[in-house]
């Protein structure tokens, strides 16, 4: 359970985001608003990139003030450009960086990557240069560095915004099949339809908390009228 | 220049990388300090058999010093002016020879492995302060990056030259290190956020 309390976070001087509490426990949540409503530096609150101003976030009991580090293993963070995200050159290479702070053998380190690489179908390119893979296989080849890690819960900042439909689907369907938490922070609304939960951010705030059909209807209501 | 790792059983795959690396640096140097041209041709001969050991063909010894051609031809026409051809010459298959080994390092070396040796060979420094994983991920970070910045350029080129901006270097040059500051924050996020 990852629980927000009474959570404000100034960034340069500007307050970003306001009083905001919330638990979320639902396997699927979705993280949506407009430009600059401080969606993403909600996302980055909850695997401690950013600690809040005042108030605390707690994961598993964990405070992210105190227990940064462990917080950041539970909490895996899939970028929205995945080339920012992608630190060694070749695709197995990145895939196994996580890995070796973990005390793994480097047979048990190659059982993971392996396994990864394969649920993605990425097996046929581990030898490749990153850089060499299409944005879709540059998207997955993120997620599996981050879910190699066996985090308990994965947050995605957008992770759809720079994919074609075909690479959206296999994002989607990645995400779908996941058997961890996903908190998701996207504009594409057809991503988030079958979630379990929508939160709606508008200036800082919590605008909507409810069911896809409600918070997504409150949300194109608001935008309308806008 | 910057080649990559080709998967392969051969012994200069098996290798340690240490020892490569090391290899290398003596390698390097006694081109250097050995001045007799025979030395610098029998390392020549030697580094193509290492290719044709290491079941690379012998285009790929020549893609490492393609890109360098243009320098080769600089340093061979100064010192036809300055001093002979034959030292020209001399000048040229040193220097196409270095690059030729620095390759089969990287062709037959994973840059994890590399990174790994490296980190290994570094150690003896804690003593003074440098940290090896730093400087590591330092040089990961250089090679994975060289591709991904070079799209960044490439991309700021033609949005400028589609604003007719093309001759002006600040239009050029000002949007890139934007962008490039940017991408530094995310990257350097994702390394915390990957928990190293």
């Amino acid at each position: 359970m990852i629980d927000l309390q009474n959570v404000n976070l100034t960034l340069g001087g500007r307050p970003v985001l306001r009083d905001i509490s919330l638990t979320l426990t639902q396997r699927r949540i979705a993280i949506v608003g407009s430009n600059g409503s401080g969606k993403s530096s909600f996302a980055r609150l909850l695997n401690g990139l950013h600690l809040p101003t005042d108030g605390q976030v707690l994961v598993d009991g964990l405070n992210s003030r105190s227990h940064g580090r462990k917080i950041r293993k539970n909490v895996g963070f899939v970028f929205q450009n995945p080339d920012n995200q992608i630190v060694f050159p070749i695709v197995e290479e990145d895939v196994a960086f996580g890995l070796k702070h973990l005390g793994l053998s480097a047979d048990e380190r190659e059982a993971k990557v392996v396994d990864i690489l394969k649920r993605y179908d990425l097996i046929g390119l581990r030898h490749q240069p990153s850089h060499t893979l299409s944005g879709g296989q540059k998207q997955l080849l993120a997620i599996s560095g981050v879910l190699v890690m066996d985090p308990r819960y994965v947050v995605f900042d957008e992770p759809t915004t720079l994919l074609d439909l075909r690479n959206k689907l296999k994002v989607k369907q990645a995400i779908a099949s996941l058997g961890q938490t996903a908190i998701v922070v996207t504009h594409d609304l057809d991503l988030v339809a079958d979630f379990d939960r929508v939160i709606v951010f508008e200036d800082g705030r919590v605008f909507a908390d409810d069911e896809p059909n409600k918070a997504l209807r409150r949300y194109l209501e608001a935008m309308q009228d806008a | 220049m910057l080649d990559l790792y080709q998967a392969g059983t051969s012994p200069i795959h098996m290798l340690r990388p240490g020892w490569k690396i090391l290899s290398l640096a003596i390698a390097g140097s006694a081109l250097f300090a050995v001045d007799h041209i025979l030395f610098s041709a029998g390392l020549l001969v030697t580094t193509l058999v290492l290719y044709h050991l290491a079941g690379l063909p012998l285009s790929r010894a020549w893609a490492q010093i393609r890109p360098a051609l243009w320098v080769f031809g600089l340093i061979f026409v100064a010192q036809i002016i300055f001093n002979d051809w034959l030292i020209g010459l001399y000048a040229v298959v040193r220097l196409a020879v270095l690059l030729m080994l620095a390759g089969l390092l990287t062709l037959t070396t994973k840059s994890s492995d590399m990174i790994d040796g490296i980190t290994e060979g570094l150690g003896p420094l804690r003593r003074i302060g440098v940290n090896p994983d730093r400087v590591s991920l330092a040089i990961s970070l250089t090679l994975r990056f060289i591709p991904v910045l070079s799209h960044v350029v490439q991309d700021v080129r033609e949005a400028q030259r589609a604003r007719g901006l093309d001759r002006n270097i600040l239009s050029l040059a000002i949007p890139t290190i934007v962008r490039t500051i940017r991408m530094a924050e995310e990257v350097s996020d994702a390394i915390d956020a990957r928990g190293s």
